[in-house]
């Protein structure tokens, strides 16, 4: 039998052989005959009142078919839409604009070419009105309101944990740091922007949606829901979502894009294809971040007492960040990290500003990162007030392996866990102790070398029903498998891979549990005509819920295949014994039928009184939710005279359980470590007072390159979650949340002699240049 | 992204080039397309037509003929990269050439693109200061030839007229005791400068007895810094004159703040990168005495 390669193997990637021969299908590649082409002119302000759009001048553009505005969506009752969050968002704006390119018009046309000539052409009066950027300022009495439907800019506030508790132990605490920190816009950037194909079939009232969608099935509920009033129902919504060029949480939300080129399908009777461009995609799509924190960690004794987080959350003009419905801050309550700590309590306010909105998890399982980033660098300043070396005082401080299970103090039940073990491997491999004595021969000569530790905890893998919906749909996911009489198998998920390896990595784990090779199962998402119900990929979520679904569905097969092993080998089910690919008789290993005996069996000669066929499915509820976790250490070296910071080394000791592909996991770190090293010292987008955006295109949006990226040098521990079938836990975003705060961790350490004691991000050339010179240590060679 | 529409033409000589930018005032010419084509698409450039340079033969090409090193305007950057005559004896060049853009625009983007299009961020219009380069032009009224002090008259514009077009460029051949080096500062690669500077040296005696020193993205054309070049001039090449040399660019610089830093900062790149440049030229020039 030929080896199966299920846990642990480095296969191959199945979806590789299109994807590097250029035969990916991509949303751009749909094209459908009499196809139109939909492109949307956006606002110039901030803030202003549209006094009159004036139609004709588009629709005097050759090949231009039609203008759509705010006034005829509201014809449709379709002119605002829904958030995850319950806010509510335009579509299109029936009199007022609210940030810089927001949506005003559509523009529908026989060529791409005509509709940007269109949306170009169209000439629109505006009232620019007073802006308002700073969510500080925002919250101010008299200050500019963004939302006329609401009483002030103040979304909400929530908080978690004692908050009195949490007071009374800072004050017994013999030692407080306190720090400010913003963590700022930033956005996915993937490689292939938003954009969607609308198919509306009139005669039988059928619409056909290819959309860049994270989540497909929840897509089609919520466009079942927002367009019932217009007649269209979930069994007549077809959403297809085809290959994804990187999704990073950017592609859950829905956008007005989507909408339009629907209602113009609707209106037209021909499909419409709407691509956004980059721009558009950096400067309307929804961002991440943006989280203002003021942060106090105290110690007794040298011991993590209590810590306590308030956060002004910027969230642009509506709520329309991607979280589980009842978790308006995700969660930011995995704030306490990796340290046993008994009082803590966080509050987050969210505030309307004249930006675009959003708030969604830029591959991060929704605001892990901000929690990472504030606990991280806390106890680095805890550690130096303590007059302890970092890395020492979070050894002291760690969750002790025999804690797990751990109840947090804000609530959470990790689930497993071995802290220690992780830094200090990262420690052995960087060789800690030689860089301190080489960072201490440097900073006797002046140069500038600092070593930063980051040992993140994570929380993956929403989640348990109990507590985890999207618009009060449960957060489960799926997976149904069926074997062909051939002992071949298809595999279907309620989950979309958007680079993740899922057509890889689900084959391996029904691999492990049935014993049919990888490459005999084909693995297919992203349709819901066929896939079974799924709330879709982000988060980290789809190995700890859709893979362990594949577990579950395989061992139910592999339960009916003992029935029909029993009726082949005419031996009792109770006599038969599971190794890995075969049932065997208890004591006669020769007596033994395959899997593929057994499959073949079930269409060709299943038991009386057993139902023919051989599949299964399974809706998955995790009992908890996964808590990854690792320990990085980064090296820089600081230009003293430019104020480069360049990473000479970066370690990265990742645990998330057991491997499933072991080289797919070191590629999810690879990409997740440059995505977490990019907010630390490049990316940024930021408006000035007028609400301009500054950084909407890749001029100044600085997305790392290879010749930015250092090399990675990566380790593993390896401790199995208790509870997911197979001992696996996510790891999609580990690196990302937990890269930042090392690379700053590691600058404040180069710096910390000069009295320096935090860097906000990114830490750009020029702004560690100015503290330089602020502490006289900038040269001039 | 999507430029408007624009008609497109392919002359096979000078002449009819000319011609057609001439009768087209809204026409612009086409090299390698990687400063003009991108501000189509952000549709800050319009031109009604695009005048496309690749089929005129005897456009591109390195040579060395009568006492300078001669590139053609279409020579992209890719070719100065692999020529072991600009590699070997041009160190000015081959430094300038390696930082600009990525091996992906360098295999289209020309020299003499870069020069007519006098963006100040743009990393040849500095070199060619330092080099005391000249650019051959050829237009309605003949051929002739400017000084690269005189070309650039501002923020993309240069002292071009209607219709002429950048056919060669000039840089004194390289002798015993001439050695040059580019230091340019980016925020990443592919960026343009937050500030860079070329120093272009010529050794006589273990003495310095010609300086080019110019500065790209400080100011709203490349300034060439000649109060720069008069410290280094007649020095040995020690700490002090490099230091002063330094301080007297930062002096010249005229940048603005904006996202790669504030004027104050990129004023201490230009005097930290004009000492860093003129050591390595030194020690080039040094090397090749
Ligand atoms: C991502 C990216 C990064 C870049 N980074 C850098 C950088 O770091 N440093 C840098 O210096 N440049 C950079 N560039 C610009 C690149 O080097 C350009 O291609 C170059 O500036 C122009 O050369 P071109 O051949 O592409 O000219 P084109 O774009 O074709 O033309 C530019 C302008 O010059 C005119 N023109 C072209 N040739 C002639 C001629 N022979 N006579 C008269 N006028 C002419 C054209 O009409 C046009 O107005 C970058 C470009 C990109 C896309």
């Amino acid at each position: 039998m030929a080896e199966c390669r299920g846990l642990g193997h480095s296969v191959q990637r199945k979806e590789d052989a299109r994807f590097i021969r250029g035969q990916g299908r991509y949303i751009d590649d749909v094209k459908l005959p009499g196809m139109l082409y939909l492109d949307i002119a956006r606002s110039p302000y901030a803030h202003a009142k549209i006094t009159r759009i004036h139609e004709e001048t588009a629709m005097a553009v050759d090949g231009v078919a039609a203008v759509i505005t705010g006034k005829t969506l509201e014809g449709f009752k379709l002119a605002w839409m829904p958030t995850l969050m319950s806010d509510q968002q335009m579509v299109l704006p029936v009199d007022t604009v609210k940030y810089q390119a927001q949506e005003v018009a559509a523009i529908v046309a026989t060529s791409r070419y005509a509709a940007a000539d269109g949306a170009a052409a169209l000439e629109v009066d505006y009232d620019p009105l007073p802006v308002v950027v700073d969510p500080h300022e925002a919250l101010k009495p008299g200050a500019t309101k963004v939302r006329d439907d609401k009483d002030s800019n103040h979304i909400f506030h929530w908080e978690h944990g004692d908050a009195d508790g949490t007071e009374a132990a800072l004050a017994g605490c013999d030692t407080v740091v306190e720090q400010k920190m913003h963590l700022p816009r930033i956005h996915v950037a993937s490689i292939e922007t938003c954009g969607c194909v609308a198919s509306w079939n009139p005669v039988e009232g059928h619409l056909t949606l290819y959309l860049t969608t994270q989540a497909p099935h929840a897509i089609r509920t919520v466009v079942a829901l927002v367009t019932a009033h217009l007649g269209l129902a979930e069994h007549k919504i077809r959403v297809i979502s085809p290959d994804i060029g990187g999704g990073f949480g950017g592609k859950v939300p829905v956008y007005p894009g989507y909408v339009l080129a629907t209602a113009a399908s609707v209106v037209t009777g021909k499909p419409v294809k709407w691509i956004e461009d980059r721009s558009e995609n950096l400067q309307a799509d929804s961002f991440a971040r943006d989280y203002h924190i003021t942060a106090k960690l105290g110690s007794k004794k040298g011991k993590v007492t209590a810590l306590k987080l308030d956060t002004v959350a910027d969230h642009g003009y509506s709520d329309a960040a991607a979280n589980p419905s009842k978790f308006p801050a995700g969660l930011y309550h995995i704030a306490t990290g990796s340290y046993d700590l008994a009082n803590a309590h966080v509050s987050v306010d969210g505030v309307y500003t004249n930006k675009p909105p959003g708030g969604i998890a830029y591959r991060c399982s929704f605001r892990v990162t901000e929690a990472v980033h504030a606990i991280e660098r806390m106890v680095d300043l805890l550690a130096r007030e303590n007059g302890e070396d970092p890395a020492d005082f979070r050894l002291r401080n760690f969750i002790k392996p025999e804690q797990f299970p751990y109840q947090s103090a804000l609530g959470w039940e990790y689930d497993s866990g071995n802290y220690g073990a992780a830094l200090e491997k990262a420690m052995d491999m960087i060789g800690y102790q030689d860089l301190r004595a080489e960072q201490a021969e440097k900073r006797a000569r002046g140069e500038l070398m600092g070593i930063g530790i980051s040992s993140f905890t994570e929380i993956v893998g929403a989640g348990p029903s109990k507590t985890f919906d999207i618009l009060g749909i449960k957060m489960f996911d799926s997976a149904e498998i069926r074997i062909h009489p051939t002992g071949k198998a298809i595999a279907r998920f309620g989950t979309k891979s958007q680079g993740q390896g899922h057509e890889t990595t689900y084959a391996q784990i029904i691999a492990e549990e049935l014993g049919i090779p990888p490459e005999d199962i084909q693995v297919e998402e992203g349709d819901t005509d066929t896939a079974p119900y799924g709330l879709g990929t982000y988060a980290s979520r789809s190995t700890p819920t859709a893979g362990a679904a594949a577990s579950i569905a395989s061992r139910k097969i592999r339960e009916k295949g003992r029935k029909i092993a029993a009726h082949l080998l005419e031996a009792d089910e109770a006599d038969l014994v599971w190794e890995q690919g075969k049932f065997y008789v208890k004591g006669s290993p020769d007596r033994a039928k395959t899997i593929q005996d057994i499959a073949f069996a079930a269409y060709t000669n299943h038991p009386q009184g057993l139902e023919a066929g051989l599949e299964a499915i399974s809706y998955y509820d995790p009992p908890n939710l996964t808590f990854p976790f690792g320990s990085y250490i980064c090296c820089v070296d600081i230009d003293r005279g430019t104020g480069q910071v360049k990473i000479r080394r970066f370690v990265a000791v990742d645990d998330c359980g057991v491997r499933i592909n072991p080289m797919i996991v070191d590629g999810q770190i690879h990409g997740g470590l440059t995505m977490g090293i990019a907010p630390a010292l490049l990316e940024e987008i930021s408006y000035d007072a007028d609400g301009n955006i500054t950084g909407g295109n890749f001029m100044e949006y600085l997305v790392p390159t290879a010749m930015e990226t250092p090399h990675w040098e990566l380790g593993e521990t390896v401790t199995p979650s208790p509870h997911h079938p197979i001992g696996a836990k996510g790891v999609g975003e580990s690196a990302t949340v937990g890269a930042p705060p090392a690379v700053v961790n590691a600058v404040v350490d180069a710096l910390w002699h000069l009295g320096v004691r935090h860097m906000e991000i990114p830490m750009t050339p020029a702004r560690v240049w100015d503290v330089l010179n602020e502490h006289g240590a900038a040269a001039t060679r | 992204m999507i430029p408007p529409s624009f008609d497109y033409h392919a002359p096979d000589t000078l002449e009819e080039a000319s011609r057609l930018l001439l009768a087209n005032p809204e026409a612009k010419l086409l090299a390698g397309g990687h400063s003009l084509i991108p501000m189509m698409r952000f549709r800050l450039a319009e031109p009604a037509a695009l005048v496309d340079l690749r089929r005129i033969p005897g456009l591109s090409g390195i040579r060395e003929e009568g006492g300078s090193l001669c590139i053609g305007a279409m020579t992209c950057e890719s070719a100065l990269e692999k020529s072991d005559l600009v590699q070997s004896r041009y160190p000015l060049l081959a430094d300038t050439t390696r930082v600009i853009a990525d091996p992906v625009v360098r295999n289209l983007a020309t020299v003499g693109g870069n020069v007519a299009h006098a963006d100040p961020g743009n990393d040849h219009p500095a070199t060619m200061l330092a080099y005391r380069a000249s650019f051959v032009a050829s237009g309605p009224s003949g051929r002739r030839t400017i000084a690269a002090s005189d070309f650039f008259t501002g923020p993309f514009s240069t002292c071009l007229e209607e219709g002429e077009i950048l056919t060669e460029i000039r840089i004194p051949e390289a002798g015993p005791g001439s050695g040059g080096a580019y230091q340019k500062f980016e925020r990443k690669v592919g960026d343009y400068a937050v500030a860079a500077v070329a120093v272009q040296l010529q050794l006589d005696g273990g003495r310095v007895a010609g300086a080019g020193v110019a500065l790209t993205n400080v100011g709203l054309t490349a300034i060439q810094a000649g109060a720069a070049e008069a410290a280094l001039v007649g020095s040995d090449g020690g700490d002090a004159a490099l230091d002063a040399a330094a301080e007297a660019a930062a002096a010249a610089a005229d940048p603005a703040d904006d996202h790669r830093g504030s004027a104050d900062y990129k004023r201490a790149v230009v005097r930290v990168l004009t000492h860093r440049a003129a050591s390595s030229a030194l020690a080039r020039a040094r090397e090749a005495s």
